[in-house]
């Protein structure tokens, strides 16, 4: 089970990674450049969501691939 | 220790009516968005319109994570039960405000600007708030009943709901429609003062957490909460686990099947306002006694498990279930009554209205805003067994909520140590609730008209729930591989 909670952390960190890439570049570019009221989803995928979702999966992922949640 | 014995009953009465009474005050501004943009924020001025999303949509939610650190560090510096007096008399101040600020017409961009202000308040404050009536009740319970008693806790956010939505159909129906636009709205605001001053009362003559008063007498109090917290790895290891582990997904399944549904029925569907209302109240008061049946379940079986197993149910029902109660209020296979067919002009306003064999009834009001835009507000009525179909799929995403929520303040608290309890827990609940959970009515709205404006899918309404299903599907993978299965931890 512990090699499982540690290969799982590299796919935690490619996920928190790809979805921050996903969020900016396929949501959140095109409405920053829509401008209106729809800068207000692009703020939010921009400055909440995306470095929410990358920072806070990979550093969760890095955790789980140091071993950091074998003994929970 | 405590001095005199207070009773659980009260201890959770006193707690959860606060509580309930936040719940109540965040949620008018949502349910009165229409009145206030017409107020504050008009749509001529294009600024006005986008503080007015901002409002909305995003900023009470955005802001209560911010609100967790603020009070959560408070309340474990100084105590739990002045903390969330704070956050009630701040929450009430805030609501009350907003009932008393002059219109646009009267005091121009100040109107949007402090509205917008107050309720960024009014989410620090629910920021602040759940965190310290969750640890003041946990560490009253007896640990063999954690989950029972933090339960009536996880109620109030649902009644609060019940509560804000009763509150203003009952003002809507004293007064006439003139008179609801021009103060009446501000009546729900304003009345929230009175709850707010009822509650402080009782809450005053609650004792400090005896948890909280005996790490005080031993010098175990936290001296830098939100240090020890996040930077310490640790901790900031179970906040991470607590945030993509269970609150991310149970904040979804929540928001998903207590305002999605709202916002589902009334701008996917076009059903009737009053009708949608009704069939939430309904829905709400029909599952609100599962929060508690499921938190005292927990206490026998395990939290992880009740969790785990709502998330997984919303998981594979969303998609039936919303796809159903689309059907169900869809006119396009509905057989016309003939010679129902009405057209009405009038001025600028052009009304289509035609009737159905079962009951049901369509409005369209078209109006023309300038020579090349027109404005089409389509209202659906349906028939009284239609109503109670849809009732019973709200009771079934409801249904999922109590499943995915009522055990999560006794499993939150359980994660983390007396000292630093009150802003560990408070952060990835308000992160999972308020950001992810929040969010999720305007994000899933928003891919709705996304794919309805591509036309090139069977079924675009439902695409709004990719979102929800893929965030609950991730969270429970982590959940079942990582999170132990634990009842009865010591706190």
């Amino acid at each position: 089970m512990n090699l499982i909670k540690r290969i799982l952390g590299i796919v935690w960190i490619g996920l928190g990674i790809g979805a921050g890439i996903y969020l900016i570049y396929f949501q959140a570019v095109p409405l920053w450049a829509k401008g209106g009221n729809d800068l207000v989803p692009a703020i939010i995928y921009t400055f909440v969501l995306a470095p929410l979702i990358s920072i806070g999966m990979s550093l969760f992922g890095y955790y789980a691939f140091q071993g950091e949640f074998d003994k929970i | 220790m405590q001095t005199k014995k207070q009773s659980l009953a009260y201890i959770i009465s006193a707690s959860s009516v606060g509580t309930l009474i936040e719940w109540y005050d965040f949620y008018i501004f949502g349910s009165l968005a229409t009145v206030l943009s017409t107020k504050f924020f008009p749509t001529d001025n294009p600024t006005a319109a986008f503080l007015n999303t901002l409002a909305t949509f995003a900023a009470g939610f955005v802001v209560r994570p911010f609100g967790a650190l603020v009070f959560g560090r408070l309340g474990d510096l100084i105590g739990r039960k002045y903390t969330f007096m704070v956050t009630l008399m701040l929450m009430g101040g805030a609501t009350f405000a907003i009932g008393l600020i002059p219109s646009y017409a009267t005091i121009g961009a100040w109107a949007p600007i402090l509205v917008l202000t107050l309720r960024l308040l009014q989410g620090l404050a629910l920021g602040g708030e759940y965190g310290g009536a969750a640890t003041y009740v946990a560490e009253h319970a007896p640990p063999e009943r954690r989950g029972f008693f933090t339960s009536w806790i996880q109620t109030t956010a649902t009644l609060g709901l019940v509560i804000s939505l009763a509150v203003i159909m009952l003002t809507r129906a004293s007064l006439s429609k003139d008179a609801f636009d021009d103060y009446g709205w501000r009546i729900p605001f304003l009345v929230s003062i009175i709850m707010v001053l009822v509650s402080l009362l009782i809450r005053k003559n609650m004792e400090e957490s005896p948890m909280f008063e005996q790490a005080k007498m031993e010098g175990k109090i936290s001296k830098n909460p939100l240090k020890e917290s996040f930077g310490n790895k640790l901790n900031l290891k179970y906040v991470l686990l607590a945030l993509f582990g269970a609150t991310m997904g149970q904040g979804l399944v929540w928001y998903t099947g207590q305002f999605y549904a709202q916002t589902f029925l009334l701008k996917i569907c076009n059903l009737d306002d009053i009708q949608t209302n009704m069939i939430l109240v309904i829905g709400l008061l029909l599952g609100t006694p599962l929060f508690v049946i499921f938190g005292a379940l927990s206490d026998k079986i395990g939290r992880k498990g009740i969790m785990m197993a709502g998330m997984i149910i919303a998981i594979f029902s969303y998609r039936p279930i919303f796809d159903q109660m689309y059907k169900t209020v869809d006119i396009t296979h509905k057989t016309v009554v003939p010679g129902s067919e009405k057209m009405i002009l009038s001025g600028k306003t052009t009304t289509v209205s035609k009737e159905f064999t079962d009951g049901s009834s369509y409005k369209n009001v078209i109006t023309e805003v300038s020579t090349d835009k027109t404005e089409s507000k389509i209202t659906i009525k349906i028939n009284k067994t239609d109503q109670w179909t849809l009732i019973g799929y709200v009771f079934c995403l409801i249904s999922f909520v109590t499943m995915a929520y009522g055990p999560i303040a006794a499993f939150l608290v359980e994660m983390f140590p007396t000292k630093i309890r009150y802003t560990s827990m408070s952060l990835p609940y308000h992160i999972g609730n308020g950001v992810f959970g929040g969010l999720m009515p305007a994000i899933a709205t928003f891919l709705v008209s996304n794919a309805n404006a591509a036309g090139t899918l069977e079924k675009p309404y439902l695409e709004g729930l990719n979102y929800p299903i893929a965030l609950i599907s991730v969270c429970v993978v982590i959940g079942i591989i990582y999170i132990k299965s634990d009842k009865k931890a010591s706190l």
